[in-house]
């Protein structure tokens, strides 16, 4: 599923994303492919903002559909 | 080799070492600038971009700020500049916030695999603590290789043992795995410069370019590499005790949520128009304008000047006629402007340093992106309310160059500045609800129309909101005030000669009979299309130099509701003045400024036309 379909308050570990500066970008803030993250709010129709630790990054709804994440729930993986 | 490229070009002494603070956005940076500089400061423009860079006095070193950035490289200007500065450094003030090290310990790691001699600034205890966070500073010490001084900057804690520290900023332990090092070496062998060497490793055009090299592609696997070793040293360094919910925490997700944020956001922006709007538009430039400059200071110089000077004489003129160098364009950016721009900078620094902007823009990034622009714009509009020639300045930090020209575009068009609104607001009251209404509904449908032809018309794509939300913080007020004077110093020193030079070519203009040729020339226009009396085109004519010039020569005019409803839309959509105009030009290039200031016209003229048909 694309992190765009995600529900507020899930848990998730990022599986794909696709654009290379993207990539790189999210890297920097601390976040990469395989990293678990939590979706902290989900503005209707606008972009998901996701938390890792203390960290929060809005990203807009259209980027959201291009990342590909899968859900978990704590204490499985 | 030296290896920085614009630095020369700072007014800075080559010959003293050089102290570099260097941090990600928000950590508290300009604290420690401040601290460390007390006495002298001063800013200069960066050459090449709108960035303005302090530097000061430090023993008898020198200090230089940089902007925030998440690592070094060159995304934007942000980072260019920070780049070429940390390049120049001899030694590294690593500023981080102890509450986030996974994404502040990528830079100190990425400044370290730079070989920079580098000292980290662990900000932010107090809070790191209140959160649970425990933090193993000598374990952390140890896996960088560096020193770590704990400091809470707002309180000033740390600081001294921070001084201690400076001379004992050391290189570090390189997270680049050995194919990447040797890889690096071989750059090195012609180079011979590690930093410059790792960023042309790491794929960056203008650090190559400079040494005649091609820019390497391993950018994501040390980038990865990197991380990976941060990871672990975090891993490593922090453990959490039980964590309760920080208050600010609480009031950032309140700020977020869609039912309680929008209100909040709405009842900003009344405080906002109450304070610059009403307080400092009309209150406080009541009394330096009105009082000070129009009453007192005017006739002083005119006075003054005509004792040396015939005022009938062309001389006269343009130093203290109608729009007189020493009389409009003074009382304009001293009585007008200054307070305009330093009250909504006050604002706006509020916002910034409260952490609360970010979280506007996820708020609007939604409405945003049908005009093909994302959250991030949202900052130069609300500027825009302000001064649309400082809110020009700041689509920089918008991610593409089409979003760049929508924002100028829309920026130029529908969003009425400051000292307009003002006048607007005093025009319209008495008219009535209904004016009102058709008012804000003809301008807001423009500005949504225009948005959503460029987002058809433009080729490429914008770019999507990816934006980090620093957590919500009560801003130091210092700081608050530091910034807020050093920003409308550089306005005025910016706008200031671009003003009186505007003043003297219109002066020009009227003594060679121009002006009065264009009234004649486009009277018909006026009276047949928008069904004005012919004397409102000198209103319009003083509304190309200044938009609220133009708002304000309508007050003298005997209008009926309909035509003043008619010519309020017009002197909206009116062409921006003549100090926006050139900041256009500077950021945007002639050709582009050219079509934003036609289009102005033709949307100004058509949509006052359509509505003088309706109503």
């Amino acid at each position: 599923m694309t992190l765009a379909e995600i529900d507020r308050g899930s848990d998730f570990k990022v599986k794909r994303i696709p654009d290379d500066i993207i990539r790189i970008q999210t890297l920097r803030m601390g976040i990469s492919e395989g990293s678990k993250l939590n979706c902290n709010e989900k503005i209707p129709g606008g972009p998901i903002i996701v938390k890792h630790n203390y960290q929060e990054i809005a990203i807009g709804r259209n980027l959201a559909k291009d990342i590909e994440i899968e859900l978990f729930t704590e204490g499985s993986d | 080799m030296e290896c920085c490229r614009n630095l020369e070009q700072i007014d800075i002494d080559p010959n003293k070492n050089k102290i570099v603070l260097v941090g990600n956005p928000n950590v508290g940076k300009s604290i420690f600038f401040n601290y460390l500089t007390d006495t002298y400061v001063s800013v200069s423009n960066y050459p090449g971009t709108t960035l303005d860079i302090s530097s000061g006095n430090y023993k008898d070193k020198i200090v230089l700020d940089t902007p925030g950035v998440y690592g070094v490289s060159s995304f934007n200007d942000e980072e260019k500049v920070a780049r070429d500065i940390i390049l120049s450094a001899d030694i590294v003030i690593n500023v981080v916030d102890a509450v986030h090290l996974e994404r502040d310990l990528f830079l100190t790691q990425q400044l370290i695999d730079m070989g920079k001699k580098v000292v980290v600034a662990l900000n932010m205890m107090d809070e790191a603590k209140n959160r649970g966070l425990n933090i193993d500073i000598d374990e952390l010490e140890k896996e960088l290789g560096i020193r770590v001084v704990p400091t809470v900057a707002v309180k000033k804690k740390g600081f001294s043992d921070l001084e201690n520290n400076i001379d004992k900023a050391q290189k570090g332990k390189i997270s680049l795995k050995q194919d990447m090092e040797k890889e690096l070496d071989n750059i090195n062998e012609n180079v011979e410069n590690r930093a410059d060497s790792l960023l042309i490793l790491e794929g960056d055009e203008n650090v190559a370019s400079f040494h005649n090299k091609k820019p390497r592609e391993y950018r994501e696997k040390v980038y990865m590499q990197r991380r990976n070793r941060v990871n672990k040293i975090v891993e490593k360094v922090i453990t959490k005790e039980m964590t309760n919910k920080n208050i600010g925490d609480k009031i950032g997700s309140l700020l977020l949520r869609p039912l309680t944020g929008i209100p909040i956001l709405l009842l900003l922006l009344y405080a906002l128009y109450q304070f610059v709007g009403v307080f400092v538009a009309q209150t406080l430039v009541g009394i330096t304008e009105e009082m000070i400059m129009i009453e007192i200071y005017q006739p002083f110089i005119i006075d003054l000047v005509s004792s040396f000077i015939a005022p009938q004489s062309l001389i006269g003129k343009i130093l203290i006629g109608e729009f007189g160098v020493l009389t409009m364009t003074v009382t304009y950016i001293f009585g007008l402007l200054l307070p305009l721009v330093a009250g909504f900078y006050l604002f706006l620094s509020l916002l910034e340093d409260s952490g609360y902007m970010p979280r506007i823009a996820a708020l609007v990034d939604r409405g945003l992106t049908y005009l093909g622009l994302n959250g991030r714009a949202i900052i130069p509009m609300l500027l825009g309310f302000g001064c649309v020639t400082m809110a020009t300045v700041t689509t920089r930090l918008l991610g593409s160059k089409r979003e760049k020209i929508i924002a100028i575009f829309l920026l130029g068009l529908a969003i009425p500045c400051s000292a307009q609104l003002g006048v607007i607001a005093g025009l319209i009251a008495p008219l009535g609800f209904k004016y009102f209404v058709i008012y804000v509904v003809t301008i807001f449908l423009v500005y949504a129309i225009a948005g959503t032809f460029l987002n058809k018309v433009l080729p490429g794509e914008s770019t999507d909101l990816l934006i980090d939300l620093p957590p919500v913080r009560v801003p130091e007020f210092r700081n608050i005030i530091k910034k807020t004077y050093l920003k409308s110093k550089y306005f005025i020193v910016e706008a200031g000669p671009i003003f009186a030079g505007g003043a003297v070519g219109i002066t020009l203009l009227k003594e060679g009979g121009v002006l009065q040729w264009i009234q004649n020339a486009v009277a018909p226009f006026i009276v047949g299309w928008l069904k004005l009396p012919k004397e409102t085109t000198e209103a319009f004519i003083m509304g190309i130099i200044r938009r609220d010039f133009g708002a304000a020569g309508l007050n003298s005019l005997a209008l009926t509701s309909d035509q003043t409803l008619v010519a309020l839309i017009v002197i909206t959509l009116f062409v921006p003045c003549i100090a926006a105009m050139l900041v256009m030009i500077k950021e945007q290039g002639i050709k582009q400024a050219a079509m934003v200031w036609l289009g102005s016209w033709i949307a100004a003229f058509t949509v006052g036309g359509i509505v003088a048909l309706f109503i």
